[in-house]
């Protein structure tokens, strides 16, 4: 099997850090190829929750969308999305929340709304979705990114989603129920918050990857943890179930649609 | 509540300066609706939607909204929504204001829409920049214990435009499968307008299905295909490559024009759109 591309190391390293049994509300791309991935390896009835309303969704392939017709086929139940929001995400029923973003801080604040001014932006992001309040109300929330100098940076143009805000205990004081960034997966490995700081470190590398080569992925400066361990290496049949998933996958999404025919 | 052909329907129902909201959260997105207010050049509108989809980047590409009301304007699982960024970028074809919401926000201004309250109300909206530059997002204290929440005025569009599977010939409506917020933003709307696949002497008993009852109904359109190339569960899929293709054909603005002349401004109605993506594909 060939050598795992970084994409498929923090697919697997986020897969890892989920369990049996939690509650997952899941975004769609990497961290809907990580849960499915642990669905399908060492968590088999972990609870996968899609904002579109789809509760206990156990796909076959990933989805493209937040609300492909699989997600819906495949759930124990669909709710209203006002439900999935209110009763489930905000009353504190949701273990883990995945959420990526254009920008982070270091202390794991996320902007997903505009590059520049947010009047006249020079570039114009999706926006919020989901993500201010699954920021909130996770009890813990996960941060895939893909590093480069300008997704970790000193200062946000825009934060959609608190993390840490500006350091340890200011979280407390604002109603957030949950934790907050538990750990940020990147394409060189993983940082979690100081536990006195809340300060994001480095404390996992991939094999492989060196510290030399995450500080200058990134624009600001990458603060260490005391121990940088080490991750393994995606094993040969979490690689295999992981391109299985992705192969049927894109053989599902490039079979043509039939047109609706009328019926009038 | 009348069964009308769409052109009438919306004919009727929406004037230049409304505000207007075409839900279904990825799935049973109202296409065939919104191409014909593209196709009689509406004007002026006030777009409400929780995700500015393919839909909304048409109409505002053609200049249809001055207006939007969202919470997540991209396209899905794809990238940008390029007619979105150009108008909110470069005012091309011409500025539009937004209303920027979290899909929770959104959701509770709906609920209290339908409820017919003036706000809605959440624990949302936690120090983030949201609402530095949304005055829309308030603050309020619980009576009770004095914790402060976020509010949010309630959505009450002019007109809610749906699509659906089915109909029965009073106009009750069913939908099955991944349902968004369309209860909650028909219910919230002045008018509503269903388009469907089918239209039933009677609908199976619902039990704990989603039925908008025939009373909350102002206009039912048979229309087969009314949310192709989004989908209607148990009809037809999603045409997940349509939308991958839509990133090419909307990147730049000629290209964009073209399409949108050779596909919607030049047929007469839904069935003909169908038509010419069907001669394209051939």
């Amino acid at each position: 099997m060939s050598a795992a591309t970084r994409d498929e190391w923090m697919t697997v390293a986020a897969a890892r850090m989920l369990w049996n049994r939690c509650v997952c509300f899941v975004g769609i791309g990497l961290p809907s190829a990580a849960c499915n991935l642990a669905r399908f390896t060492h968590a088999p009835d972990i609870v996968l929750i899609y904002e579109s309303g789809t509760i206990g969704t156990r796909p076959d392939v990933l989805p493209l969308s937040i609300g492909d017709g699989e997600l819906a086929q495949t759930a124990s139940f669909v709710v209203p999305l006002p439900e999935v929001f209110s009763h489930y995400l905000q009353a504190g029923r949701v273990d883990v929340g995945f959420l990526g973003a254009a920008q982070i801080d270091r202390y794991g604040n996320l902007n997903s709304t505009v590059i520049g001014p947010y009047e006249s932006p020079t570039t114009r992001l999706p926006g919020a979705g989901g993500a201010p309040e699954i920021a909130a109300h996770a009890r813990q929330t996960f941060v895939m990114l893909k590093a480069s100098p300008r997704s970790l940076v000193e200062q946000l143009d825009f934060r959609t989603s608190a993390g840490y805000l500006d350091g340890h205990g200011a979280r407390a004081r604002t109603g957030a129920t949950g934790d907050g960034p538990r750990a940020v997966i990147t394409d060189f490995g993983i940082l979690t918050p100081h536990p006195r700081s809340d300060e994001l470190r480095l404390s996992a590398l991939y094999a492989g990857a060196t510290v030399e080569e995450a500080r200058a992925a990134v624009a600001s400066p990458l603060l260490l943890a005391e121990t940088v361990e080490t991750i393994a290496a995606p094993s040969e049949s979490e690689l295999a179930i992981l391109r299985a998933l992705h192969a049927r996958t894109r053989e599902a999404h490039s079979r043509p649609v039939v047109l609706p025919t009328l019926l009038t | 509540m009348r069964l009308m052909p769409l052109r009438e329907a919306l004919a009727a129902h929406v004037a230049d300066g409304d505000c207007v909201a075409l839900e279904g959260f990825t799935h049973l997105i109202p296409f065939a609706a919104g191409h014909e207010l593209i196709r009689q050049g509406r004007r002026n509108l006030h777009l409400v939607r929780m995700t500015p989809d393919l839909i909304y980047d048409q109409l505002i590409g053609m200049g249809c909204a001055k207006r939007l009301t969202f919470s997540w304007g991209g396209n899905p699982g794809i990238g940008s929504l390029h007619r979105l960024r150009d108008a909110v970028e470069h005012g091309w074809p011409r500025p539009l204001e937004l209303d920027e919401h979290s899909h929770a926000g959104m959701a509770a201004a709906f609920c209290a829409g339908a409820a017919r309250l003036p706000f809605g109300m959440l624990r949302g909206y936690l120090d983030n920049d949201l609402d530095k530059v949304n005055p829309r997002i308030g603050r309020i204290e619980c009576p009770f214990t004095g914790e402060r929440l976020a509010a949010v005025p309630a959505i009450n569009p002019d007109v809610t435009i749906l699509h659906a599977q089915c109909a029965d010939r009073e106009g009750n409506v069913a939908i099955q499968g991944i349902i968004g917020a369309q209860r909650e933003a028909a219910l919230a709307a002045g008018a509503l307008v269903v388009t469907v696949e089918e239209i039933v002497d009677q609908l199976a008993p619902a039990m704990n299905g989603i039925v908008l009852p025939h009373w909350t109904v102002d206009a039912v359109v048979h229309c087969p295909g009314g949310a192709y190339p989004s989908y209607a569960h148990g009809h037809y899929s999603r045409d997940n490559s349509f939308y991958q293709r839509w990133d090419a054909i909307s990147r730049d603005r000629d290209g964009f024009n073209d399409w949108m002349r050779a596909h919607v401004l030049e047929t007469n109605d839904h069935a003909g759109f169908l038509a010419s993506l069907r001669a394209e594909a051939a």
